[in-house]
Order: C-alpha cells, then structure tokens, then sequence
C-alpha cells in the first residue's frame, strides 16, 4: 500500500488508534464520564481526519474504494456515532453498573459501518458486516442485565448469524460461477456470463436474503421488533441508523458499481420486495402501543420506500436520479429517526423503566414543550409532511418513480403513507392530552437536548434549504 | 415583497402571541386580532390598487401582467423558486381569509380558556398557510402550503376540540393528506412530462399552463388535482371528514374551516384544474355536475335530520359548496362569477351560523338542538341575528347567496338545464331545514329558570360586520364581480382557446 493510500483510508485508521487508545485508558481508569468524553474527541479527531483524507482525490483500492460517495457516509455515520455517544451517556449515567466498555462497542461498530461505506469487494463488505453486527449484539444486552434484553441479543445473534451465513454463501457461490469479488469485475463477468445461470441465481437469491434481512425487508424482517424493544434506546438508535444505513449504502454502491440494474428478474423481486415492506411494514404499525415496536415497523416501511429508488435506478438504466434520490433519503430517514430516538431515549434519561409505551407521553407537550417539539417536528418529517427533510426525502422517490414509470409502486407508496399517518399522529395526540394532575420533577439533561436540538434543526434545515445536500449527492458514481 | 409580508407578518405575530402568555392571559386574543387587522390595513395600504389596475385582464401565463409578483430563486435543481403572485381572483380570497380570520379570533374570546397564546397562535398559523395557498404558483410552493396549513389546524382540533377530536381530528387530517399526496403524485408527473419535452425542470404555474400533455395521462393528472380539491370542498361522497372536524373543532375552528379552508379547494379547481387541463376537464364535466347536484340536494337532506347545530350546519356547507362544483365546471362566465360570490357568500353566513352554534353551546354547554327551545325570549338579539343568517342561508332575495345561487344557476342552465333543475330543489329543502331549525332552537316554548345571557358588544360587532357584508353582496355586488371578471375572462378565453384547437367537444351535447 503506498502513502498515499494509507492516507486516503486516514479515517479508519485514526478511529482504530482511537479503540486502541480508549482501551487502554479503561485498563487504567474506570470513569463513565472520562470514557464518554475520550469517545466523543476521538469520533472528533476522526472528522478531522477527513479533508486530509480527502486532499489525495478518490483512492480506489482493491478492498476499499475512498470517493466521494464513501466520505459523505462516513461524515454521517460519524455523526450518528457522535450523537449516540452523547445520548448513551445521558442514559446510562443514571444506571447503575460498569459501562464503560460500552463505548468500545460503539466504536468498533462504527468502524465496521465505515468500512461498510468504503467496501467495493465482498470481502470488506462482510468484515464491515460482521464487525458492526458482533459489535451490536454485545451492546443490545451490554447496559441493562434484564430478560428482554437478553432475548433482542441472542434473538439478534442467531439471527443474524444466519443471515450472515446465507450471505456467504450466496457469495461464494457467486463467486463460483463469476470467479471474482470486486463488485466492478462481478459486474462485467456478470453481464458476460452465459454458462452458470443456475449458480449465479441462486446466489443472488442467497445474497437477497442475506441483504433483506439485515435491512429488515419483509419478509426477512421477524427479527426487528423484538430486537428494538429489547434494545436500550440509544443502542435501537444506532441499530436504527448506522447499522441499517450503513448497510443500505454498501448495497448501493453493489448495485451501482456492478451494474446490476440490468437484470429484470432482480427489479421485479426488488419492487416485490418494497411493496411488501410498504405494506407490512405500515400495517403492523398501526396497532402498536409500543413505541419502539412501532418504530421497528415504520423502519421497516422505510425501507420498502427506499427499494424504490432501486428500481426505479434500473428502470432509467443506472441513472444519477435514483442515486441522488436514494442518497437523499437515506440521510433523511437517518437524521429524523435518530431525532425520534434521542427523545425518547431522554425521556427514560433519569434511570428506572424506559418509557416506551405511547401513554408514558400523555401530555408531554405541556411538561416538556421543547422535547414534545422535537419529538412531533420528526414525527411529521417521518410521515413526510413538507419543510421537513422527510418530505424532500419522499419528494425525491416521487420522482424516481415517476421518471421510471413504476405506478404499482408508487400506489402502494401512497398507501403506505396514508396508513403511516395515522400512527404517527396517534402518538402526537397523545402529547397534546391533558395531564394536569401529574406533577413530574426532572433533571434537565441539557447535553442530550442540545443534541436533539441539533438534530431537528438538521431535520428542519434539510427539508427548507435542500439544495446545497442535493448538488453534493448529485455527484456520486 | 408585498406578497411574502403578508405571510411573514402572520407567522411572526403568531410566535408573539404565543410568547405573549406568559405576560397576561389575555393579551394573545388582542394581540392575533391586531396583528390580523394590520395584515389587512397593510394590504390596503401598500397595494393601492385603482379599480382600472384591476380592470386589466391579466394574462395567466405571464406573470407581468398580474397584480403582484414575486420570485426568488429557492431549489433550482429541480427548478423550484419561491414565486407569489396576485390576481383578482385570489385578491378577493385573501382579503375573505383576513376578515374571516379576524372575526374567528373574535368569537373565540371568551370560548377558549386555556393555553390562549398557543391557540391564537396556531389560528394565526393557519391564516399564513391558507394566504400561501391563496397566493403561490410555484406548484410546489403550492402544495407546500396546502399541506402545511393542515398542521396548526389539526392542533386546533385535538387540543382545543369537543368530546370526540380524537376521532375528528385524525379524520380530517388523513382524508386531506391522501388526497394530497394524489395531487403531489399528479403535479411531479407533470413536471417531469414537461421536463421531457423542454429539457429543463420548472414548477411554475406559468410554465406549466402552456403544456399540452395530452393523451390518457392528462386525464388521470387531471383527476390526482380534481380530488385533492374535492376532498377538500367537500363534494359527495368524500365529505365524511367535514361534519366531524366542524362538530368537534372549537368555534373559531369551525369559522376557519368552513369559511376559508373549504374555499381553498374551489380555488385550486378555477386556479389549477381547468386551465392546466381545458380538454381533460371538460370531458369530466358530466361526472363533476352530476356530482355537485348529488352533493347539493344530498347534503341538503342530511342536514334535515341533524339534532346536532353545529353538524346541521355543517352538512348545509355541503350542500352549498355543491354549488361552487357546478359553477366551476359549467365553465361560463356567469356561473363562475357564481361561484365566487358563492365563496364569499357561505364564508359569511356559514361562519356566522357556526358562531351562533358556539355561542349556544358556550351557554347551555349543548349543541342538541332537542334540548332548546324558546332562546329568543331569554336572548332576543341572538334570536334576531340568528334569523338573519338563516335566511340568508336559505337564500332570501337581497343578501349575498342569493345572487351567488341565482348567477350558478342560471349559467348551469345554459350548458346542463336538467342538473339546474335538480340542484334548484334545494332552494327548497335548504328552506325547510333551516327554518326547523329555527323553530327548534328559537321558538317554542321557553326553558323556564334559564338565564342566559344575550349577545354583549363584542358578538353583535362581529354580527354586524357580516350583515353588512352579505346585505352589500346581495343589493351591489358589481364591484366583487368586477374584481373577479378580468381574471375569470382570460381562463375561459385560455380555455375556449385550447379547446378549439383540439376537437371542439360539446358538453351540453351530454345533458339532453
């Protein structure tokens, strides 16, 4: 490897000096604050890391392709990664036990998802995969010792485990037929190839599910709300968005670099796929009186939204719009869901049980306006109400779809929305009933509420001002 | 700038009638009432129109020509920008909204009792949201403003609404927001058709309006705008939403979204749906009249059979909007002049009527009209006022909805004699629901060891701005007419335009 490659992947080695580092001084002081802190600068001094990265221009490796499509994920999951420090903090400083490993965790996920989104061969694909997943599994059951966290995590583990097989397997059997890992070269073998048929179908179909299930699609997606339940909120967050987008971007760059938009069969089980998602995903989350359950779901919805974007990518041939529309969306859906967990996770700051049920937020807006703000601000944006990122977020699938004339699809997009409406604003009902008669007294966790803040402003910002993120995300690939 | 002020100025005054709580109480209901009445007197002021500035017949696919214009640029990837503009038309429906507004503020003083700053300020939200509406042509900035408007109003409805606001509030929330995710549907496939046959992306109304689409598509485009605005006007059989969110919203609620937000839809079908689509429309004008009858006498029965005042009234919104339907798609100038003066018109009488309502159940905590009965003798100006609304809802000669029905009618005639005939039916049974009404409630025999107050100063004020209002409209409404013709001119003259040069298609050839 030359300098200057050593240089374009800067980022990934400052953040493993940073896990080596925060070892080192947990051997030599337990402190959950010291900890947190030592966190945050190193997740800082990784930013910063980034424009040096970047002054050597795009890098492609053999494992790991620098772009600028890279950089901008990282940037965001860099900044999910910071967010989640600041709010495990302010959840697990009132709770008892030795938590200071648990940043570890966080980081060496973050790690995983980063290369997540420089990965353009199999093999970094499923390091990233697997680093961020084993990362995940000790943190679901990590803070909190009870029985439903215990459950998410060896739910999640064997689960996952299985997916993760899966998609080794289809791997591997593509490479059987295809005889090569990079996504460029499997993409020109690919649309080469004329014996094999069978081996290289049954590995996609492998790898689909592998996909499916780590983005929770239906129908691979049984696992997600027991896992988010069972999930201490900060960690369902990170899950939520780093993990899920992450993964999403890697699959796009697959996508995009191999040039599967070719392939009919595979845009017909995509947009199965979505509606599916849509569908289930909306349904399921009409009756949940759980929160996070109900999260679950919506994410589940979101993500059939997005499989849009993917077909409609095929449908135009590969265009700029699908990836722009896909980029887009991705960090909406990011943003404003983080937004909606660093509230609630707020909520459940002062120790004890986590508020989870939609009555524990009977009144909010009136003991606790600027969090009730916040919370309905993403609430809206989640259900894509304009001058929100997630209206722009849906805006730009609109037009995808349009531009690749999928109708079924986007009748079942508007379906979807509708029904997702009426959970959404189920839950801001509930915030604005009167609770007179209960006086609550709260420690004001200012550093988590300035996070929230931060992040409905970005929600805000997105969806007011989108031009500059959408010039930017226009220029990928 | 004139135009982005009186938005500006709305939203700002709503943040500082919400901070103004915490000093007093009271101050937020005066603060609204201001800030709206400086809207207004701004609006005076600064435009200063001459009534031969008026008379100019603008070109509606050149921005210039119009009263007002203003455009920034805002996304221009997409080929979005910030762009308000002003003709008759949405003149006359702006200064609706501000009057209207200032008079819903009024009938909530005493009605709203907790969290005054927040609930002005999201009535004054509601105002700046409707405006917009009113005002954008940018078709994004458009739906922008139609989607956000539903926010505040909803928040009206479920903090501050009746018994079953759960149920309305949510009801009405996801019957507009379907619909208008259609519309949306509808305004991205036409730009994007648009954008393959010039290259570039443009979301004004002005680029738009020249483009043909032509084909099948058009006529499903078409339709995505047709419902949106039907929902929310509403026609039969999507009004379901109505009667509950005007039921359970408080009084200044229902005043909003009877008088101005069920206008917003009458608008977008003069403004958007006939001169974007001319061919597409007039082919579906059979199925639209037919629809504006049923909706009218429909509504009209339903209202026979209400124990509810505020639900009666509300099913009678039904019935008359029916009218703006048929005026819109008979689609001549005389039935169009109808239909504005019929948005004005129900905007007066229909919000004064549900102010009564509130009143009434602000008094007897009911709106069982069952449980009335005598209420003249205990309150004999509410009783007169009452009587004055009612008749001019039924549509007595010399006030304002007469002459708006009469105009609808008699242009109907022209292109659908028998769809005229059938909606004039209603002249009669509007007559007998309203004066059973007014039996019921007013007359009769008095509830002894009531004591009730009549209206104060406050209530026969805001009365008397509307008699005023709809006496005017009905003895001399040439200058609202006026107002509208140079508008209502050039769309019939675009539309007649294009249908000429397509096939000339005969819609009366469709009512034998």
């Amino acid at each position: 490897m030359s300098m200057i490659e050593l240089q374009a992947i800067l980022p990934i080695i400052v953040l493993t000096v940073v896990i080596v580092l925060l070892m080192l001084v947990i051997a030599f002081r337990r402190a959950h604050g010291l900890t947190a802190g030592f966190t945050v600068v190193g997740l800082l001094c990784t930013l910063l890391s980034i424009p040096i990265a970047m002054a050597v221009g795009e890098q492609t490796m053999s494992l790991l392709s620098v772009d600028r499509y890279g950089i901008f994920f990282t940037v965001l999951l860099l900044g999910v990664a910071l967010a989640s420090t600041l709010l495990s903090w302010e959840y697990l400083r009132h709770r008892s036990g030795r938590n200071e490993e648990f940043y570890l965790l966080l980081l060496l996920a973050t790690l995983g998802a980063l290369v997540l989104a420089f990965a353009n061969h199999v093999v970094s694909l499923l390091l990233g995969m697997e680093l961020l997943g084993v990362s995940l599994y000790a943190m679901i059951s990590y803070p909190e010792k009870g029985k439903l966290p215990l459950e998410a995590a060896i739910k999640y583990l064997v689960l996952s485990g299985c997916a993760s097989a899966v998609l080794l397997f289809g791997f591997a059997l593509l490479y059987a037929a295809l005889g090569s890992m990079s996504f460029v070269e499997m993409g020109e073998r690919l649309s080469a190839a004329t014996d094999n048929q069978v081996l290289i179908l049954a590995g996609t179909a492998l790898v689909l599910a592998g996909v499916g299930f780590k983005l929770s699609v239906v129908p691979f997606h049984m696992w997600t709300p027991d896992v988010y339940q069972g999930a201490p909120l900060p960690v369902a967050g990170f899950l939520a968005t780093a993990s899920k987008g992450a993964i999403f971007a890697a699959l796009l760059r697959f996508f995009m670099e191999a040039q599967l938009h070719q392939y009919d069969t595979l845009l017909v089980t995509l947009g199965v796929l979505a509606v599916a998602s849509m569908l289930v995903g909306n349904l399921l989350a009409l009756q949940q009186q759980n929160i996070k359950r109900l999260l679950a779901y919506s994410s589940i919805a979101h993500f059939g939204y997005l499989l849009i974007t993917l077909v409609a990518g095929g449908m135009l041939g590969g265009s700029k719009l699908a990836v722009e529309a896909a980029s887009y969306y991705v960090v909406a859906y990011v943003v404003t869901t983080l937004a909606v967990f660093a509230v609630i996770s707020l909520l459940s700051s002062e120790g004890g049980d986590e508020k989870q049920s939609v009555t524990d937020l009977t009144g909010l807006f009136w003991h606790r306006p600027l969090l009730a703000g916040i919370l309905t601000l993403s609430l809206l944006s989640l259900a894509g109400i304009p001058l929100t990122a997630g209206f722009i977020g849906k805006f730009y699938i609109f037009t995808a779809g349009i531009e690749g004339a999928l109708w079924v699809l986007l009748a079942a997009l508007v379906l979807g929305s509708a029904i997702g409406i009426y959970y959404y604003l189920r839950i801001i009902y509930v915030m604005t009933l009167q609770d007179d008669n209960k006086t609550v007294k709260y420690s004001s966790p200012w550093l988590g509420e300035i996070v929230a803040v931060l992040l409905a402003v970005l929600v805000v910002w997105l969806g007011v001002l989108p031009q500059p993120l959408m010039v930017y995300v226009g220029g990928f690939f | 700038m004139i135009l982005v002020n009186l938005i500006l100025i709305l939203l700002v005054g709503g943040v500082i009638a919400w901070i103004s709580e915490r000093q007093h109480p009271n101050l937020p209901r005066w603060i609204a009432l201001l800030v709206i009445l400086f809207d207004l007197g701004y609006l005076c002021a600064v435009a200063d129109l001459s009534w031969s500035q008026i008379a100019v017949v603008p070109n509606p696919s050149d921005a210039t020509t119009w009263l007002f214009h203003y455009k920034a640029e805002w996304i221009p990837r997409f080929g979005i920008s910030f762009e308000l503009a002003m003709d008759g038309l949405s003149l006359l429906m702006v200064v609706l909204t501000l009057v209207l507004g200032a008079i819903s503020v009024s009938s909530s003083w005493t009605d709203i009792k907790q969290r005054t700053g927040f609930f002005e300020a999201n009535l004054l939200w509601t105002l700046a949201g409707v405006i917009g509406v009113f005002l954008a042509l940018d078709l994004f900035l458009f739906f922008l403003f139609w989607e956000v408007m539903l926010v505040p109003m909803y928040l009206m409805i479920a903090i501050w609404g009746h018994e079953g606001r759960s149920y309305a509030s949510m009801k009405f929330f996801i019957f507009t927001q379907v619909s208008g995710l259609m519309m949306l549907f509808a305004i991205l496939a036409l730009v994007v058709l648009n954008q393959h046959s010039t290259g570039v992306y443009s979301f004004s109304y002005f680029d738009l309006l020249g483009h043909n689409v032509g084909g099948d598509i058009a006529y499903w485009l078409m339709l995505g705008f047709f419902i949106a605005f039907f929902v929310k006007l509403p026609g039969f059989p999507v009004h379901t939403w109505l009667p509950d969110a005007h039921t359970q919203a408080p009084t200044a609620g229902s005043v909003i979204l009877a008088g101005i937000l069920l206008k917003t839809g009458a608008y977008g079908l003069i403004r958007f749906v006939v001169p974007l689509f001319p061919n597409e429309a007039m082919a579906f004008s059979p199925i639209a009249l037919a629809l504006g009858a049923v909706g009218v006498i429909y509504g009209a029965i339903l209202a026979f059979g209400q124990d509810d005042f505020k639900r009666m009234v509300a099913y009678s919104s039904v019935s008359h909007m029916g009218f703006v339907l048929l005026g819109v798609f008979a689609w001549n100038t005389l039935a169009l002049q109808g239909a504005v003066m019929q948005m004005i018109a129900h905007g007066l009488s229909t919000a004064a009527l549900f102010m009564i309502a509130g009143s009434l159940q602000e008094r007897l905590h009911t709106r069982d009209m069952s449980k009335m009965g005598g209420l003249w003798q205990n309150m004999p100006r509410m009783g007169a006022v009452a009587m004055f609304f009612m008749l001019a809802s039924v549509g007595l000669p010399g006030l304002g909805n007469f002459v708006a029905e009469f105009m609808v009618l008699i242009g109907l005639f022209k292109v659908a004699p028998w769809v005229a005939v059938v909606s004039a039916l209603v002249l009669i049974v509007g007559a007998i629901y309203l004066l059973i009404m007014m039996q019921r409630a007013f007359q009769g025999k008095p509830n002894e060891g009531l004591r009730l107050s009549d209206y104060g100063g406050r209530e026969m004020l805001t009365m008397a701005v509307m008699i005023v209002g709809l006496v005017w409209l009905g003895l001399y409404p040439q200058p609202v007419l006026d107002t509208a013709q140079p508008v209502l001119d050039s769309l019939t003259r675009l539309v007649v335009e294009v249908s000429e040069a397509a096939s000339t298609t005969d819609i009366a050839g469709a009512f034998p």
